[in-house]
């Protein structure tokens, strides 16, 4: 899936990343707790949070993913945007919470698993 | 490359927004080295979890990584309270850590597993009152 379909399907706004939106991703977690996502995640290219805090970013960063979404109309800060150019990263914010924005992605064809 | 390249990194342990700093720059110079991503990614994580426990724990301290032609090996040093039981504070899910580092996404009592579970070896050194050292090491070949 299109970075560009997320934006799509989940009636997001783009705060960085533009000229990302064409990559290819192919599964994504959603998770608060960043403790969690260091744990658990294996390939996820694209993080869905509600947490808003430079962590998410890096966090990001150590897991080699290439998007995150901000849900709940949480909106990162100047610093966090920064961080997240700095790694070539896509921020996209959504009204949409955490469960709605999940399902419409899962529904749209993105997976749990990495698909190499 | 027989003797290691060295980086050093000073952990600031009054401000949790800059945790993580050490870990970006390991990241970018291991990139540097040619290092393979997924090993680089195990290397990071690991160090990534040991700089936040500095940061909510022991109020900052030292990392000390060195690159071996086959290994990489994370020293993390604090002055911080110690640990008083490793064998507790490996369980997953246990951990000391204040509400106030949970609303931040930390504190899940997942870091000293995550720093084993992403590593080839592990060693706690911590006396209670004097400060902790850990010493992670990842094979590269």
């Amino acid at each position: 899936m299109k970075i560009s379909v997320i934006k799509d399907l989940l009636d997001a706004e783009v705060v960085c990343g533009e000229e990302f939106l064409d990559h290819e991703v192919h599964s994504a977690c959603g998770s608060d707790m960043m403790s969690d996502v260091l744990a658990y995640v294996k390939d996820q290219a694209v993080l869905l949070t509600g947490l808003v805090n430079p962590q998410v970013i890096r966090t990001a960063e150590m897991m080699d993913m290439v998007c995150i979404v901000f849900v709940r109309s949480k909106t990162p800060s100047e610093e966090m945007i920064r961080l997240a150019k700095e790694s070539d990263m896509v921020i996209l914010c959504t009204k949409k919470r955490m469960y709605e924005a999940c399902g419409k992605l899962y529904l749209g064809g993105l997976g749990v698993s990495a698909v190499k | 490359m027989n003797e290691a390249v060295r980086f050093h990194f000073v952990v600031d342990g009054e401000d949790f927004t800059s945790a993580g700093q050490a870990s970006v720059q390991v990241k970018k110079n291991l990139r540097r080295l040619g290092i393979p991503p997924e090993i680089i990614r195990k290397i990071s994580i690991a160090m990534y979890e040991g700089e936040i426990n500095m940061v909510i724990h022991a109020n900052g301290g030292e990392a000390e990584v060195l690159v071996y032609e086959d290994r990489v090996e994370m020293i993390l040093t604090d002055r911080g309270p110690g640990i008083a039981n490793i064998e507790d504070a490996m369980k997953e899910g246990y951990s000391t850590a204040p509400d106030n580092v949970r609303s931040l996404g930390f504190g899940a009592g997942m870091g000293l597993p995550n720093m084993k579970r992403y590593t080839d070896g592990m060693k706690i050194e911590s006396v209670v009152g004097e400060g902790t050292t850990i010493t992670m090491t990842v094979n590269l070949t």
